[in-house]
């Protein structure tokens, strides 16, 4: 079931087209993600929903109805603030209560909802403190449960979790996929952190310059990126420049740069022809690295350098081509920081159905 | 060993600073000290004694000043802190460069410049008797500014998504003017309120020129009354004066600091 439909929206702020004729729309009960980096428009699009900026052209839908022309008090959609937004003047109960006390919900009804909403994010016994006497967590789960007490149709987050600390953000993402699933209200999640993006939605626009490039399952963009900047922009990933030699039986035979001819399998959105020119997006991951690597793709060259990240390291490795690429290995033998040195000879090697071929 | 090496001040700092207070201090203690000095004349210390405070409240006069300062400051604050904290409000709002400016310029205006351009608007343009009336209009102009800045300042300080989340959560314009905005400059508009009701009790100049004759305050009997000598009775009654801005002021001041930890 559709619950909301962007159609067209165009914004512009001065002389510059922050949002560009975007179309989309979101199912009722989705976590869906606007990712992009900054002053890509995901900002002013959610600004748009909620009724804050109007649309310079195009149309917003909620249940089938245009919003055009409603203010955003009397729109169902509530928003969670990057920067929170708590009322400093009253108490976090106070601050739950606000939404409930403007739609005049009694008073003992009120009470309980702000307590099952607080429980919900487990801050009932700080319901008397007041916002300046809570850690930046608290804060904003105190906006949480402030934006979906009163049941919206829709809630609205902008980079919610931007402010926080690395461990406490971990934590505030698996909770916040937690209640979205327990209230089973519909989230537009803004961010530009990538990883936040496919680890919380079911579906994410990618955004870049007021466009979508992309808008797909967190797997499907990270396998299949449709471009060279969602394949940039998601993930680490080696783009190799190639030709496209020939196609046929399901496989590529591309001429890729400082690599020679080399094999692929093609895009699953079929139209690479003889003559195109494109990347090739190889994952680090997907890149063996050792003295004998398994893969039909095999080339030799040395360790320029790495990347110790605790869990895995990343070698950035000069082929003897010239090419560089990067490639992933666990750190999974104990005691291990890595397996090779700065100047090690090594062999990298990956499937010919790793990868996956982009066109321009 | 990194102990806590304490760096001391230099004297000379500590002495300067001292003498700095000295010269801003010392005039009104000596006015506070010859205010219970049992002497018709402020040169030497006799003794102690309350007898001019006693003087002061039998003077009918200096009350029918003390009760005509004291009206006007109540009425001329009140309609400044209205109007300022309108002019405040709109000028946070407006993207007209030139309000803030047009509002704010009556507070660095020579008070003599304003005085005499009152005097003259008010007779040739209005057609006014002065009298209370044109004192509280005059009083009510060289406030507004004042609460206006401050009521400004307060609202530059806040969050604009605090605006922006009450109408979110369904909150009309002026409910959330009602219940976000106005307890959250409160403190600023009540700062504000103290202070024109402090500029207004002490206001010399301006009241000097729209007074008319008749009509006296506090600052114009005391100033006539030192015409021909400076009497103890003076000096009691710049202590009470003293005494009330100093209260005001202190009052001011704390409310606005106070309150600015909760936005943070």
């Amino acid at each position: 079931m559709t619950l909301l439909e962007i159609r067209n929206v165009t914004r512009r702020y001065a002389d510059f087209e922050a949002v560009k004729s975007v179309s989309f729309s979101v199912a009722g009960g989705e976590f869906f993600t606007l990712l992009g980096p900054s002053g890509c428009g995901k900002t002013s699009i959610l600004r748009m929903i909620a009724g804050f900026d109007p649309p310079d052209a195009g149309q917003i839908l909620l249940d089938g109805r245009d919003l055009a022309g409603i203010p955003a008090e009397r729109r169902p959609i509530h928003t969670v603030f990057q920067s929170y937004a708590l009322f400093p003047h009253l108490t976090v109960g106070q601050n739950v209560a606000f939404p409930l006390r403007l739609s005049g919900v009694p008073a003992a009804e009120s009470r309980r909802r702000v307590h099952e909403s607080l429980q919900q994010v487990h801050l009932a016994e700080l319901a008397a403190h007041y916002p300046h006497e809570l850690s930046g967590g608290q804060k904003q789960r105190v906006a949480l449960a402030r934006g979906l007490v009163n049941r919206p149709r829709l809630l609205l987050l902008d980079e919610p979790l931007g402010a926080l600390d690395l461990k406490l953000r971990e934590k505030m993402q698996l909770e916040l996929m937690k209640l979205q699933r327990e209230v089973g209200i519909t989230f537009i999640f803004v961010t530009h952190d990538q990883p936040e993006a496919l680890a919380l939605s079911h579906r994410i626009a990618v955004m870049n310059r007021g466009r979508i490039e992309q808008l797909d399952k967190p797997s499907r963009l990270y396998g299949f990126p449709k471009n060279r900047f969602v394949a940039s922009f998601i993930g680490n990933c080696n783009l190799l420049e190639a030709d496209v030699l020939e196609c046929r039986e399901g496989r590529l035979r591309l001429a890729a740069a400082g690599l020679g001819e080399i094999l692929a399998a093609p895009a699953p959105t079929p139209g690479a022809r003889a003559g195109d020119h494109g990347v090739l997006a190889l994952r680090p991951e997907q890149i063996q690295i050792g003295v004998d690597p398994t893969g039909e793709n095999r080339f030799t060259g040395h360790v320029r350098d790495f990347l110790y990240a605790g869990d895995v390291t990343t070698y950035q490795v000069t082929l003897d081509t010239g090419l560089e690429v990067a490639a992933l290995r666990p750190n999974d033998a104990p005691g291990r920081a890595h397996f090779f040195e700065v100047g090690d000879r090594v062999t990298v090697g990956w499937a010919e159905d790793a990868g996956h071929y982009v066109a321009d | 060993m990194i102990s806590a090496r304490r760096r001391s001040t230099p004297v000379w700092l500590t002495l300067a600073a001292g003498a700095a207070f000295a010269f801003l201090y010392l005039p009104l203690i000596v006015v506070v000290a010859y205010s219970f000095n049992d002497s018709r004349l402020n040169a030497e210390w006799v003794g102690f004694t309350l007898n001019w405070y006693r003087v002061l409240f039998d003077d009918a006069e200096m009350l029918h000043a003390a009760r005509n300062s004291l009206g006007i400051a109540l009425a001329a604050s009140l309609c400044a802190t209205l109007l300022g904290t309108l002019a405040g409000l709109a000028m946070h709002r407006t993207r007209l460069r030139w309000l803030p400016l047009l509002v704010i310029t009556p507070v660095a205006m020579p008070e003599i410049l304003q005085g005499v351009s009152l005097l003259v608007f008010f007779i040739q343009v209005l057609h006014l008797t002065l009298g209370l009336v044109s004192v509280v209009l005059a009083h009510i102009t060289f406030s507004l500014g004042f609460v206006a800045i401050v009521v400004r300042v307060r609202l530059e300080g806040m969050d604009e998504g605090l605006f922006e989340a009450a109408r979110d959560l369904g909150a009309t314009p002026w409910q959330s003017f009602r219940l976000v905005t106005f307890p959250l400059i409160l403190p600023a508009v009540v700062a504000g309120f103290l202070m024109s009701f402090t500029l207004s009790l002490d206001d010399f100049v301006i009241t000097f020129f729209t007074a008319g004759v008749g009509v006296s305050t506090l600052p114009l009997q005391i100033y006539s009354m030192i015409k021909i000598a400076v009497t103890p009775e003076v000096n009691a009654v710049s202590t009470l004066l003293m005494l009330l801005t100093l209260v005001l002021v202190v009052l001011a001041s704390r409310l606005d600091k106070g309150f600015m930890k909760g936005v943070a």
